[in-house]
């Protein structure tokens, strides 16, 4: 085994446990560490495969994200103070079908789907190659697409939000 | 695409002698030290103390023990306290001390910036494990505050690497041999310097751990926790300053002088205003400042790399 493959099952193997660990441990702020350590090794392996640019903007994005989802968990969470053991999983049975299916389904594809062979060389600069092989022809109107879902975002939370919490009696933008 | 593309091996960056990393460990412990020097010096501190301060005091923390709160969650303190020394000393990987960095990264400027963000998991996890209520308040400050200096922090840094037409730290350096970017981008320079202080949370943005709430984030640290993240602190801030050398002031760049000597001391001099900016300017209330953040500092970040982009086509 190459150190590539070595370092892809450690990692492959911590990432699992860490998405395992997200249902088995009773606090948010626990799981919600477990899921950035998952998605972290997903991101490395990601630089495993030469996508060095996707693989760090993963693990970039995540760490930022996963941050922003503990906050709002903790928000949420019926007990806020959270160091108090908590239940992580309800109905169980039916969750327990749902994720069996969806994994025999994605395990499968893995399986059947005829793996194409590679051709050439690795290219210059993966991402891109990778981006122009999915995006093709639609990366304009993707572009605008993604401008256009960050507008309406930024729309929608200055029509819910008549006034900020920030402002305060006194500030030179708040109204009367 | 063509058929073909040329064999061009991305990961394979060119080998750096072995004895790199322990010159960047030993730089970053140098400069920490320093800047902690500089720190009780400018606070009326007198010499030597000044200097055996900081390594007195981590011998006190050494042999100190632990403070207990009630039922903290200690492996998430751990984490947290450990993981703040790691991301800044990780951050500094991609630096160049002189012409090559440890790891020349093809996505450096990337890379700095994913590891700057970790320390938002290590302040909350430090804040939130302790169980105590003016960590928790710092660890959420500085989450807020993170939040709120990221994006100008994020245009700052891409603004040089368009400058350069690379995401390679040691490109964007050599990129600076005729002007440095601090000269014809000031705008981005400016900005860098004011959210790396906040992502550093130093100076006026040390609120996470401010005296107002009784220390924030390291209130109930006490021992080795104390001194690894007061270690981490001084890191990180050492590091803040050492990334503005390569991505605004020319990095290795100088006459008469070698690269490393260059860098070092404008790595130095960048360090010492960040120290002496803490004790000339007022703390900052965050609540107040995000909207500076977000109303001034984005959009003319914004306008530096639109100017920045029509220069370079």
């Amino acid at each position: 085994m190459t150190a590539q493959q070595v370092a892809f099952w450690a990692l492959a193997v911590v990432s699992v446990a860490a998405g395992v660990a997200v249902f088995t441990v009773d606090s948010m702020a626990r799981a919600t560490l477990a899921l950035l350590v998952s998605l972290v090794c997903v991101g490395l392996i990601l630089l495993l495969t030469g996508l060095t640019y996707l693989g760090v903007l993963v693990i970039l994005m995540m760490v930022m994200e996963m941050m922003v989802m503990a906050v709002f968990m903790v928000m949420y969470m019926m007990n806020p103070g959270g160091l108090m053991p908590m239940k992580m999983v309800h109905n169980n049975g039916g969750a327990m079908a749902v994720a069996a299916g969806v994994f025999v389904l994605l395990a499968g594809g893995a399986f059947l789907v005829p793996w194409p062979v590679r051709r050439g060389g690795l290219p210059a600069d993966p991402t891109r190659a990778l981006g122009v092989a999915v995006m093709g022809p639609k990366m304009l109107v993707m572009m605008v697409v993604g401008v256009a879902i960050l507008a309406t975002m930024v729309a929608t939370v200055v029509l819910a939000v008549h006034r900020g919490r920030g402002d305060r009696p006194g500030d030179p933008e708040a109204e009367p | 695409m063509p058929e073909t593309p040329p064999m061009t091996p991305p990961m394979t960056p060119p080998m750096t002698p072995p004895w790199t990393p322990f010159a960047l460990f030993g730089a970053l412990a140098v400069l920490a030290w320093g800047a902690a020097a500089l720190d009780a010096a400018l606070a009326g501190g007198r010499w030597p103390g000044i200097v055996t301060g900081p390594l007195r005091g981590a011998a006190r923390e050494l042999v100190r023990q632990r403070r207990r709160t009630v039922m903290p969650d200690v492996p998430l303190v751990r984490a947290g306290v450990c993981a703040l020394p790691a991301a800044a000393v990780l951050a500094a990987v991609v630096l160049p001390l002189g012409e090559r960095p440890v790891a020349d990264l093809s996505v450096g400027v990337v890379w700095f910036n994913a590891m700057e963000v970790c320390v938002w998991w290590a302040l909350w996890l430090t804040g939130w494990g302790v169980n105590s209520l003016h960590p928790l308040i710092g660890g959420y400050r500085f989450v807020a505050q993170g939040l709120a200096y990221e994006l100008p922090h994020m245009f700052a840094l891409i603004t040089a690497a368009l400058g350069a037409g690379s995401l390679r730290v040691s490109e964007i350096a050599a990129a600076q041999r005729g002007l440095w970017f601090a000269v014809w981008m000031p705008v981005a320079f400016a900005v860098y310097l004011v959210s790396a202080v906040a992502m550093a949370f130093w100076g006026p943005m040390d609120r996470p751990v401010g005296s107002d709430i009784a220390g924030g984030v390291r209130a109930e640290l006490s021992g080795p926790d104390r001194l690894v993240f007061e270690a981490g602190r001084y890191l990180l801030l050492a590091v803040a300053a050492a990334a503005a050398v390569p991505l605004f002031l020319g990095g290795g760049v100088g006459p008469a002088l070698p690269p490393w000597l260059w860098t070092a001391l404008k790595t130095v001099a960048v360090l010492a205003v960040l120290v002496w900016a803490r004790h000339r300017l007022p703390g900052v209330r965050m609540d107040r400042f995000t909207r500076v953040s977000w109303l001034v500092l984005i959009p003319v970040s914004l306008l530096q790399l639109l100017v920045v982009g029509v220069v370079v086509l």
